[in-house]
């Protein structure tokens, strides 16, 4: 399946990833590439069959729910010093609100 | 022998008998490791000091002649994607570059309970997307049997690393392969166990439903002695299981007589290698000496495995991988504009170019309109997929057989262009995980040129105890030349 410059632009914004121009003419011959492998899916019979997204153990799903109990977490400043930048209470973000 | 150059299982049974101090044995894999590590660049990094101070701990404990676990004293490398408080821990990727966890993982944490030696960090595809350790941000690693070659991937660090001797165990994670085929590709053992059965918890995350983390080491003792100390219920992971951990060593060296050993079909057609191939079927005629029932079979959705592994995975990575922003850890790239600015320039700076394109596939699967044609249609292949299995099982199988790649270890830069050649690699690994069912890999022999060749079992979810018994009773049985990478032969 072909993919043009448009969709793989598109794709990339929802993906908040900025691509180059020559890495956009890549993306698509690349995308299109795979997409052709993966549309062989397409001729499976998967008519009545539930999809399966949990490959776990089913029966321990009721039992592993936990209580809804406040507990302590990572201490602030430990956790802000990982940050790019902070002001010793917060994260810090380029202005959202005008 | 010198103690440090032991498998893993021979080096605990030393240590308890007192014929190796771990003082001593971390100091042979430290200097074994600045001497030959420039050439296999199995390591990102090593934490030298902590190591050490762990190890007169385990010297003093061990002098004391109190029962210890059997991991201590056992020096242990981490691949660089399981947090370790303040040691930087990167997934090979520049956009983690500089990021020192406030945490243990909690297999980090279970392994120092157990008295390990926590050597260092080890390299690994970026994020662990990929097949050969090409795609770290920090360069390749190199295979030990031939440095001109991969070591395999996602965990190519972790298996050059006990392939090296540089230390007798490590760890990795396996979202389609990535402990198996890499294990292959080096000589060693390594094995994915059930979804569930080790906890998550600090490790980060790649493909969620298909993740786990998984031991390697040169023998299947080795493998059964770190799993038993990393598995079980963590409730800081709400998909580990309640179920209890069985002693996988004590079983090990129980008769496999009886069981029945499954070979698809569908596992030994086009694309294998003539070579792996002759080497495999002479494990399964080992497995067979043992006792073992062998048992033609079909498992007739693996062809489609491949294809739904790769939006399943994709589609996953794309969430997960959406929490580097650059304003909570990790680089920030600079950016004079609007937040979205900030968002897609420090994502664009951070992240190589397989990463981008697994994002770009995935975000593209799950976008509007998409969603049904692919990512649900996979799903629902997935389920046909484990439903193989399940069939196979039922059908009085214990355990199935089958190479654990293709092919040996290919040159660097063979595939590296080619994302679709580079996929086929975990052909035979991938359905495992998609089925979320236990996998280990174990030397079955060489190619001509000398290059390791691995064997693949998978077994029933939770059977981890019966898959080791098999894998021990292959090691046994096709008792291979302990032959050391060419690279130590030299030293």
């Amino acid at each position: 399946m072909a993919i043009d410059r448009n969709t793989v632009r598109h794709v990339a914004r929802l993906a908040r990833l900025a691509l180059t121009s020559e890495e956009e003419e890549r993306t698509a011959a690349q995308l299109g590439h795979v997409l052709e492998y993966i549309e062989r899916l397409g001729s499976v019979d998967i008519a009545g069959v539930e999809p399966l997204s949990f490959a776990g153990d089913a029966s321990e799903a009721e039992a592993v729910m936990r209580d809804d109990a406040v507990r302590p977490s990572l201490p602030r400043e430990k956790v802000l010093a990982e940050a790019p930048e902070q002001d010793g209470s917060a994260f810090v973000v380029p202005r959202i609100l005008e | 022998m010198n103690p440090s150059l032991l498998p893993l299982g021979d080096l605990s049974r030393a240590l308890d008998r007192g014929e190796a101090r771990p003082s001593a044995v971390l100091e042979e894999c430290l200097s074994r490791t600045a001497r030959l590590d420039g050439k296999v660049h199995a390591f990102l990094r090593l934490t030298e000091g902590q190591a050490r101070a762990a190890a007169r701990a385990s010297d003093e404990r061990r002098a004391r002649k109190e029962p210890l676990s059997p991991l201590d004293g056992v020096p242990v490398g981490l691949k660089d994607l399981f947090c370790q408080e303040g040691v930087e821990t990167t997934a090979g990727s520049r956009i983690l570059e500089g990021y020192h966890p406030p945490y243990d993982a909690t297999v980090v944490r279970k392994l120092r309970e157990a008295g390990a030696v926590l050597v260092g960090k080890l390299n690994m595809d970026e994020f662990a997307m990929g097949s050969s350790t090409e795609n770290s941000a920090y360069g390749p690693t190199r295979n030990p049997w031939d440095l001109e070659r991969t070591p395999g991937g996602s965990s190519g660090g972790s298996a050059a690393a006990v392939a090296a001797r540089f230390v007798p165990g490590t760890l990795g994670t396996d979202t389609g392969g990535s402990i198996r085929q890499p294990a292959a590709l080096v000589g060693c053992v390594g094995m994915k166990p059930t979804y569930g059965r080790v906890s998550r918890y600090g490790v980060v995350a790649f493909a969620s439903s298909l993740d786990q983390v998984g031991p390697f080491a040169q023998d299947v003792r080795g493998v059964a002695l770190l799993l038993r100390a990393i598995a079980g219920r963590d409730p800081n992971d709400q998909t580990s299981s309640l179920r209890p951990v069985p002693d996988y060593d004590a079983d090990l060296e129980k008769p496999v007589r009886g069981l029945t050993i499954g070979v698809p079909k569908e596992y030994f057609g086009e694309g294998l290698d003539p070579a792996v191939e002759k080497s495999v079927r002479m494990g399964i005629a080992a497995l067979e000496r043992e006792g073992c029932a062998v048992k033609a079979i079909s498992l007739p959705n693996s062809p489609h495995a491949i294809a739904t592994y790769y939006l399943v995975a994709t589609a996953e990575a794309s969430s997960n991988l959406a929490r580097y922003d650059g304003i909570r850890y990790g680089q920030r790239a600079p950016a004079r504009g609007s937040l979205l600015d900030l968002y897609e320039k420090t994502r664009a700076a951070g992240f190589g170019a397989e990463v981008k394109r697994r994002i770009l596939l995935g975000t593209y699967a799950l976008s509007a309109g998409y969603y049904d044609a692919y990512y649900l249609r996979a799903q629902k292949v997935r389920a046909l997929i484990r439903r193989d299995f399940d069939q196979a099982f039922a059908a009085g199988v214990d355990a199935v057989v089958s190479p654990t790649s293709p092919w040996a270890a290919f040159r660097l830069g063979e595939k590296v262009d080619d994302p679709l050649a580079m996929y086929l690699n975990d052909i035979y690994t991938v359905p495992v995980n998609l089925a979320g069912l236990p996998g280990i890999s174990v030397p079955s022999g060489f190619t001509q040129a000398g290059l390791p060749i691995g064997m693949q079992l998978i077994g029933r979810p939770f059977e981890e105890g019966t898959l080791l018994r098999l894998a021990r009773a292959a090691e046994r049985a096709l008792a291979l030349p302990r032959r050391l990478p060419p690279l130590l032969e030299r030293t």
